[in-house]
């Protein structure tokens, strides 16, 4: 099974307490944060290569970066993918859902035939949730999304299930499509020193826009019809208010307020 | 002169960060009640070449030496210092064995010590003294095949959690009178006896060997008759010290995290006392301990790796580092005033951690004394 996993470099979540926004440029400030590969991506990378283990073929881990992203990217690696290719290009910079799958659909293409595009469900830094299914447009094959369990079948067919907050579906389907998942998929395995060391003789690919069949209206900023108009913090209201008297009193008090804002019994 | 740390440290300490922060937290406080080493873990140990980390390839282990080992430890010890304590002595017995070894000792015994089985021993003090290396009592007599040992060794890391020992002992008088052994913990006469309760470290076993005409097979000399105390003394001074070094500075990052939390949680007249100056002043004080440290160990280990000598720079670092940790941490119990000494808030337990760092492997006025020589020289 050839199998190609979308990985971005995000701001590290764990730190996204550091993270500010310009007001004047309307940008965010991300500077002192180390990236990370965005943790859903990590789920996509362990479920390939689950695959791969079970089934055999080979796993490329893929994503459109700027250059100094690829140390965090070599992690992929690390993490069971054969190959790393890294979209790299300063005409890339800007480009809105849109853009980022158009590029990504081309890199597919030109990397050859495949059976699986898997993505992590959405990134923690602008969690649009959108580039699975346009990759998915772009390449014209099937998009499933919110999926927590992958299975190959014998017949090389795939049998997923995918769970949203209205409940579940199975879906069977033929390679090839592309396929977003859940944490729920899976625990991705830690990284050991010895994964570590085997990386590094892992191919690592840079391809640039000149690379790829892309015209120039549809990448970057000129390519993106999504125009961000602000970028604000939302104001924080907190208003806390004490009540006073017996814990039945309170609770009555309590019970009022509820009713009054439009809470009903049942 | 190159500060930075390559792409694969990194990647490493990444991933020994996540490893440690998911796996230890589940273990320390039983590990605090019963002072017991989580076996359960050493398979995990194992799997992500942790016991193997100086280990050479060909014999099981991941190979990366000494400063990847040092980055490796600082990161279980930023989270639970017993454990770099149990392995830093573990990887003592892997040092003697893979530097002294002969090619069948190797092949038997190394992939051993990195397969998540046991952990490993190296047995030098006993009971009349660490420090004075020359001072053994252990006797070890050659009758046909076999060595006898016989005498008590005490305050040795992992004893009662170890199937492979590396023990000091007499095989004759003087300085080339002592000899190292391999000692299989179920070899004949071979025991181990009380099992202290530490202060600190708590998970860290440490305890007593026995050796009651216990019958070591001639094979398992170790580094040739009358060598042991160059096995002991490198051992415990390139190995040892920087591994000490190690668990300090894990101490180190975890004192400073913790201090920091603390004065930024905590309110007093209206404002976190993380705004107060004198606070700044303390956090200001660990910080540079912990930069220090780090610098002290990298280069430790770095000069291990580039094999060149070490051996007053690794004195400097572990006798430099476990002071630095244990005022460190008393400095963050003093920022947190009363809470500091609850035990629902780690800094207590740092401070306890970081004391028992300051004597083991040599105490510091031995390092002192060490250092002096290199100073006149």
């Amino acid at each position: 099974m050839e199998m190609i996993v979308c990985i971005k470099p995000v701001p590290d979540p764990k730190q996204a307490g550091k993270m500010t926004i310009d007001r004047e440029t309307g940008t965010m400030i991300r500077r002192d944060i180390p990236s990370v590969i965005n943790p859903l991506d990590r789920h996509a990378l362990e479920a390939a290569v689950q695959i791969r283990e079970r089934h055999g073929g080979r796993v490329t881990a893929l994503s459109m970066a700027p250059g100094d992203a690829l140390p965090v990217l070599k992690e992929s690696l690390a993490r069971g993918a054969d190959r790393l290719v890294l979209l790299s290009d300063r005409r890339f910079a800007g480009g809105d859902t849109l853009a980022t799958a158009g590029v990504i659909a081309a890199a597919v293409g030109h990397l050859g035939t495949f059976d699986l595009v898997m993505c992590g469900d959405e990134t923690t830094d602008s969690g649009t949730a959108q580039v699975s299914a346009q990759v998915a447009e772009f390449l014209d094959v099937p998009n499933i999304m919110h999926v927590d369990d992958c299975r190959v079948s014998p017949d090389g067919d795939l049998r997923l299930r995918s769970r949203n907050e209205e409940g579940a579906f199975t879906a069977e389907g033929q390679t090839p499509m592309v396929v977003s998942v859940t944490a729920d998929i899976n625990e991705p395995r830690y990284v050991t020193l010895m994964d570590v060391l085997d990386s590094e003789g892992k191919e690592v690919v840079v391809l640039s826009a000149d690379d790829l069949p892309l015209e120039e209206s549809w990448i970057g900023l000129e390519g993106s019809p999504t125009r961000v108009l602000e970028l604000f913090e939302p104001e924080r209201k907190s208003r806390a208010e004490m009540l006073s008297g017996t814990p039945a009193e309170q609770a009555a008090v309590l019970a009022d307020r509820l009713r009054r804002m439009g809470f009903r019994n049942g | 002169m190159d500060f930075t740390l390559s792409e694969r440290d990194r990647m490493l300490q990444k991933s020994i960060r996540e490893f440690a922060e998911k796996e230890l937290p589940p273990r320390m406080d039983r590990m605090e009640e019963t002072g017991e080493f989580p076996l359960d873990l050493l398979d995990g140990l194992a799997k992500m070449g942790i016991l193997g980390v100086i280990t050479p390839r060909e014999y099981g282990g991941s190979g990366l030496g000494h400063l990847a080992r040092v980055l490796v430890l600082e990161q279980l010890g930023r989270i639970c210092p017993a454990i770099p304590m149990s392995l830093e002595v573990h990887h003592m017995c892997i040092y003697g064995i893979n530097t002294w070894g002969t090619e069948e000792q190797k092949k038997k015994y190394l992939p051993a010590l990195a397969d998540g089985k046991t952990l490993g021993v190296f047995a030098v003090t006993e009971p009349g003294g660490g420090s004075d290396v020359g001072g053994t009592q252990t006797t070890a007599r050659l009758d046909g095949n076999d060595y006898v040992l016989n005498g008590r060794k005490c305050f040795i890391t992992n004893a009662h959690v170890s199937d492979i020992w590396v023990v000091a002992a007499m095989t004759g008088e003087g300085r080339k009178g002592m000899s190292a052994f391999i000692v299989e913990k179920d070899f004949p006469g071979a025991g181990t006896g009380h099992v202290e309760d530490k202060l600190g470290l708590r998970g860290a076993n440490t305890g007593e060997l026995v050796l009651q005409d216990c019958r070591v097979p001639k094979e398992n000399l170790l580094g040739g008759e009358g060598n042991g105390m160059s096995v002991a003394l490198e051992t415990i001074v390139k190995c040892g010290r920087t591994g000490m070094a190690s668990v300090g500075l894990g101490i180190l990052n975890a004192v400073l995290e913790e201090a920091v939390k603390f004065a930024n949680e905590r309110v007093l007249y209206g404002k976190p006392i993380s705004r107060l100056q004198a606070i700044q002043f303390y956090l200001s004080d660990i910080y540079s301990d912990l930069e220090i440290a780090r610098l002290l160990a990298y280069r430790a280990g770095w000069l291990l790796d580039s094999e060149l000598p070490a051996d007053a720079e690794a004195t400097l670092a572990k006798q430099w580092i476990c002071e630095a940790a244990a005022r460190s941490a008393r400095k963050a119990v003093e920022i947190h005033g009363s809470y500091g000494i609850l035990k629902e808030y780690p800094v207590q337990r740092l401070l306890r951690d970081a004391l028992v760092t300051v004597p083991a492997g040599g105490t510091a006025e031995i390092a002192k004394v060490v250092l002096s020589r290199q100073a006149m020289s």
